[in-house]
């Protein structure tokens, strides 16, 4: 079976540091898989390798069966990675169409940037797809003062502004309230509908349980255990996501 | 949030535009709108307390020979300064692309012709500089130092190779007045408007489309304002701020070219009254210490209001010692404005 995307033996060292040792992992075709593990269990790490913002020390990177070497943000957009980050990787202090269109502005070939065409598509993406009609927000207004609901959308409407095929979510719910964050499990709902495949990272067990195909547990830096969630209940991966926390072992 | 969203940047018919309105127009622009207010108030203040200086076309006319020489320097430091960083490099950088200027003449002097020599060592100046730039950019980038700290160390290496290199000496380029390029870097149109007052609009409109309509001056905001931010969706941080310090470099260069030129003389000791001015010049005008905000347009009237000063001290009946005085309450005052109404437009 071709995987969409799968990970090869990966390690990633920082220095003395071993973030991630042995790592196989695949995401398949139309697949919701979640990532669970604990704080410092190396989610992150993984995903900034998936989204080519870390090169692993060693290993190998498959997408579509096919090698990819020397992996960079750019590259990863290219093969159609979209990432909600964390941390958000917004500007605060810059308006909203700079921040959807951030790193890949719209522009000429001599790189002039075509500010009416961004302004545009953001404007539609604020009315058809984020939802907006507060009037405080437009296309010009600086995202800084929006709120962390808001701030969110922007991060995921311009995930999928872009032609993704693989949506990695990095705690994605995050400092968002109990009403925005049903919203984003839903969202990742539409995402298998529309016949994506997607990471999804949270600490929240429930929201993962609810929308993956497959949750793989990470722990210390390796594979810990991988369950299909029809095969398992959510009380008992519960139960062996905190064994692994305290033992480093499933069983 | 639904999935129709997909199509890379589909083509939109209508588009999105807003009515005029007077008061966004103010909030948007308020920094440069305040400072261009601190700019026609000294104006003013100037022409009531000094009429026949400042009323007179002869002022404007030394402004405009003066000013350019750290005004057009202010311009890709205001870039840099977005981007989060501090070049305090550049006087050095002045001197050192005029000792690859002469240089470069006395080393072609088999050719001849004084014209292709100038020419040939102008290059070489440019080049120079934007080396030096270049250098400054990797050492903050590559090893991740501070700009600050590596462009302290920069400024005094440099002009330890200007004064290694000409052994301290000054000396005169009277023949660069038989070339072309004297009127043409430091003429005056008409016998009023100086040649290097051009030089200054050409490169600040070339700045002002950099920062605000290429992808350069997006990445720079974009830098300036959260650099990991940037990194993450893919920016190039390290090589856009190269190419920023190499801006600096270059134009820097070129100011010290201009400089020497007008005076048809060189000192080691070229550029060295710059530095505070010309940074003065980017804060006046606006631009956050902070990084992520800062215009080009701000920069321009504060590198003028900067250079009238001191020539406004003397003519309303002060003495020469007021000049500093005035300088730091002005700065100073500006800048609280400028964070008052930062504040207030977010």
């Amino acid at each position: 079976m071709e995987y969409r995307l799968e990970l090869r033996n990966v390690s990633k060292s920082f220095g003395e540091v071993r973030a991630l040792e042995n790592i196989n992992f695949q995401l398949g075709q139309n697949e919701i898989v979640g990532l669970l593990g604990d704080n410092g269990a190396g989610k992150s790490t993984l995903i900034k390798i998936i989204t080519g913002y870390y090169q692993p020390t060693t290993g190998e990177i498959y997408f579509n069966d096919r090698k990819v070497d020397r992996l960079s943000v750019p590259k990863a957009r290219e093969l159609g990675v979209e990432t909600v980050y964390q941390e958000r990787a917004l500007a605060e202090m810059q308006t909203l169409w700079r921040n959807i269109f951030l790193g890949r502005e719209l522009c000429n070939s001599m790189g002039f940037l075509d500010i009416q065409r961004m302004r545009d598509e953001t404007h539609r993406l604020m009315t058809q797809s984020m939802g907006f009609t507060s009037h405080a927000i437009s296309p010009d207004s600086r995202v800084g003062k929006y709120s962390g609901g808001e701030k969110q959308g922007v991060a995921i409407v311009r995930a999928l502004f872009f032609d993704a095929e693989i949506i990695v979510l990095d705690e994605p719910t995050m400092g968002l309230s109990l009403k925005e964050s049903a919203k984003l499990v839903n969202f990742v709902r539409s995402i298998k509908q529309a016949g994506k495949s997607a990471i999804f990272i949270d600490h929240n067990i429930f929201h993962v349980y609810n929308v993956a195909d497959r949750v793989v547990v990470i722990d210390r830096g390796r594979v810990a255990g991988e369950f299909l969630t029809k095969n398992i209940g959510v009380s008992e991966l519960m139960e062996k996501m905190v064994r692994v926390a305290e033992t480093g072992n499933l069983d | 949030m639904n999935s129709q969203t997909n199509e890379t940047a589909p083509e939109v018919s209508q588009h999105y535009k807003v009515a005029f309105s007077l008061r966004r127009l103010v909030r948007t622009n308020s920094a440069q709108l305040g400072i261009l207010g601190v700019f026609v108030s000294l104006w003013i203040i100037f022409i009531a307390s000094a009429p026949n200086t400042f009323l007179s076309p002869q002022i404007y006319s030394a402004f405009m020979s003066s000013i350019p020489f750290f005004a057009i320097m202010a311009i890709p430091l205001t870039i840099v300064v977005v981007a989060k960083e501090m070049d305090l490099s550049f006087p050095s950088i002045m001197a050192m692309g005029m000792v690859a200027f002469s240089f470069t003449y006395d080393g072609t002097a088999f050719i001849g012709n004084t014209t292709i020599r100038v020419f040939l060592a102008i290059i070489a100046a440019l080049l120079a500089g934007s080396i030096i730039g270049w250098i400054n950019g990797i050492i903050i980038v590559k090893f991740g130092i501070p700009s600050l700290v590596v462009t302290i160390g920069t400024q005094f290496f440099w002009r330890g190779a200007v004064l290694v290199l000409t052994s301290g000496t000054n000396f005169p380029i009277e023949y660069i007045k038989d070339t072309i390029f004297y009127p043409i870097l430091v003429g005056k149109i008409g016998g009023y408007f100086p040649m290097q007052m051009v030089w200054l609009v050409v490169i600040t409109i070339i700045g002002w489309v950099m920062l605000n309509r290429h992808r350069f001056g997006a990445h720079i905001y974009l830098i300036g304002d959260n650099i990991n931010s940037a990194e993450l969706m893919g920016v190039n941080t390290g090589r856009t701020r190269i190419q920023a310090f190499m801006l600096v470099g270059l134009i820097s260069a070129f100011a010290g070219v201009l400089y020497s030129f007008y005076v048809a003389y060189f000192w080691p000791s070229l550029g060295s009254g710059y530095l505070l001015n010309t940074l003065a010049s980017v804060f006046l005008g606006g631009t956050s210490v902070f990084g992520g905000i800062g215009t080009i347009l701000g920069t321009f009237l504060g590198a003028f209001i900067i250079g009238a000063i001191e020539a406004a001290t003397v003519a309303i009946g002060l003495t020469g010692f007021w000049t500093q005085l005035i300088y730091g309450f002005i700065i100073v005052l500006s800048v609280i404005m400028h964070t008052y109404l930062r504040k207030r437009g977010e």
